[in-house]
């Protein structure tokens, strides 16, 4: 998982502390993915628990350092050389939406795509003020570096995932509109859709 | 949400006023843009976006001044298209309006930086002057170098790039854009996005049409066509999330090494 191999990454480095391992891990990404100190010395714990990581002694202010294990390099390693599976795609609430969308009666499919684009859009604006500052620094810094990069990367990641989305978004239209026009086509008496109904339902026609 | 303090004080640079265009007739009518109202104002980047059809590219000829609607009124800069001269009209499109065409348009018998002296020089500005100005607005778009050359003898994304800097040239108040970026690749495409951005960050006003999502993002205001009617459109300032709120001030964060 990557909070575990996040926080071996960045031990790889030295020794740390929990917070500061918070800390250094939301300045890689943005704090993209912000993490509660709980979570990490959760984390910690399991990955003192399977020998990836152990006590490093404390300093004057009580800080508990960690330090990673040689078997935690080998994992560190193993991780960085195998992809991300793709076999089980994370469940995507907005394709289960959609998939809800097209079956379930009585659905603005539409009005569902275009509430979508607009939020996907606006996100992209963010981002890309986002980016369009970094890339101001950079240039005003004569390069980025270190955790800069990192977040730039990350960065672009959700733009290309924000846009991704929104070709998805405009695809689905698309399909949706031939669809109607093929059942126009080969309904041309406009039979309505047969339907039981509830009672209730009927009640209200 | 946009300023309305700002949008009471200001004039629009663009203003589409109930904006109709119906080609051809009877049976064969088509409704191309129905009753669109849109206001452009000074600083602002409107991107247009909208399935093929939707009318997006009909909107910018309308508000380019290069065809005339059939109800409604374009106003640019406080005059209405409509009530000019042939003369004046031409006069404004030149002076007030650039305007960034899909496929260039460029002279060929002309080299780039004479492409883009030309309506400066129509506008009785002098060789030299105008010149050094076609020069800084091909600097400015990253091909200074290429002042000399032919259109035939560059590439398409070098063609744009002095197409986009002819719309630049002068005091244009209004930059109008035919997906800008389409031959460009996408390091480039970001430059000129970037290009007419600082444009807008110093006071002009541009209007893009563009499917691409990543460039649309670089407007301030993403407007939605759709059967030629203006059905949706994305806030100056959007209210997102935290994640933003806590990625600037990561980005603000003293670097933790």
């Amino acid at each position: 998982m990557s909070i575990r191999h996040g926080l071996l990454a960045l031990l790889d480095q030295g020794p740390r502390y929990g917070y500061q391992l918070r800390t250094e891990f939301e300045a890689r990404t943005g704090a993209t993915w912000p993490l509660n100190v709980g979570q990490v010395y959760t984390t910690l714990g399991r990955l003192e628990r399977d020998g990836l990581v152990v006590p490093d002694g404390e300093d004057e202010e009580g800080h508990l350092f960690y330090a990673v294990t040689e078997k935690g390099r080998t994992e560190l390693r193993a991780w960085f050389d195998t992809p991300v599976p793709r076999t089980n795609p994370p469940r995507d609430e907005l394709a289960i939406k959609l998939a809800m969308a097209v079956t379930v009666p009585g659905v603005d499919v539409h009005g569902v795509v275009q509430a979508q684009r607009r939020h996907s859009i606006q996100a992209l604006q963010d981002y890309t003020r986002l980016k369009a500052r970094a890339l101001a620094g950079e240039a005003a810094a004569g390069g980025v570096e270190g955790t800069e990069l990192a977040w730039l990367l990350v960065l672009e990641q959700l733009i290309f995932q924000a846009e991704a989305e929104i070709r998805w978004l405009d695809h689905c239209e698309t399909r949706l509109a031939n669809h109607r026009e093929r059942q126009t086509a080969a309904a041309p008496a406009a039979e309505a859709p047969r339907r039981r109904r509830t009672k209730q339902q009927l009640g209200e026609r | 949400m946009i300023d309305t303090g700002f949008r009471d004080r200001t004039e629009p640079v663009l203003h589409l006023d109930q904006v109709s265009r119906v080609h051809g007739q009877g049976a064969a009518e088509v409704h191309a843009l129905r009753e669109v109202d849109l206001r452009v104002y000074p600083g602002e980047f409107v991107a247009v976006m909208g399935p093929s059809g939707s009318g997006k590219s009909t909107l910018l000829t309308l508000a380019g001044g290069l065809d005339s609607p059939s109800g409604g009124r374009v106003v640019v800069e406080g005059r209405s298209l409509g009530e000019l001269s042939r003369r004046r009209l031409a006069e404004v499109r030149r002076r007030a309006i650039g305007y960034v065409f899909q496929d260039y348009n460029l002279i060929p018998a002309l080299t780039a930086v004479e492409n883009i002296m030309l309506p400066r020089e129509l506008d009785g500005v002098s060789t030299r002057a105008a010149r050094r100005e076609a020069q800084a607005a091909l600097d400015e778009v990253g091909i200074g170098e290429l002042a000399d050359r032919f259109p035939d003898d560059m590439s398409g994304g070098q063609q744009q790039r002095v197409a986009i800097a002819r719309a630049l040239i002068g005091e244009r108040r209004l930059v109008l854009a035919d997906e800008p970026t389409g031959a460009l690749d996408s390091t480039t495409g970001e430059a000129v996005l970037a290009v007419l951005r600082a444009r807008c960050d110093a006071g002009a006003a541009a209007m893009m049409v563009t499917h691409e999502p990543r460039h649309a993002a670089w407007a301030d205001r993403v407007v939605f066509l759709r059967d030629g009617r203006l059905v949706d459109e994305t806030g100056r300032r959007s209210a997102e999330s935290l994640l933003i709120t806590a990625a600037t001030n990561s980005l603000n964060r003293p670097e933790a090494s």
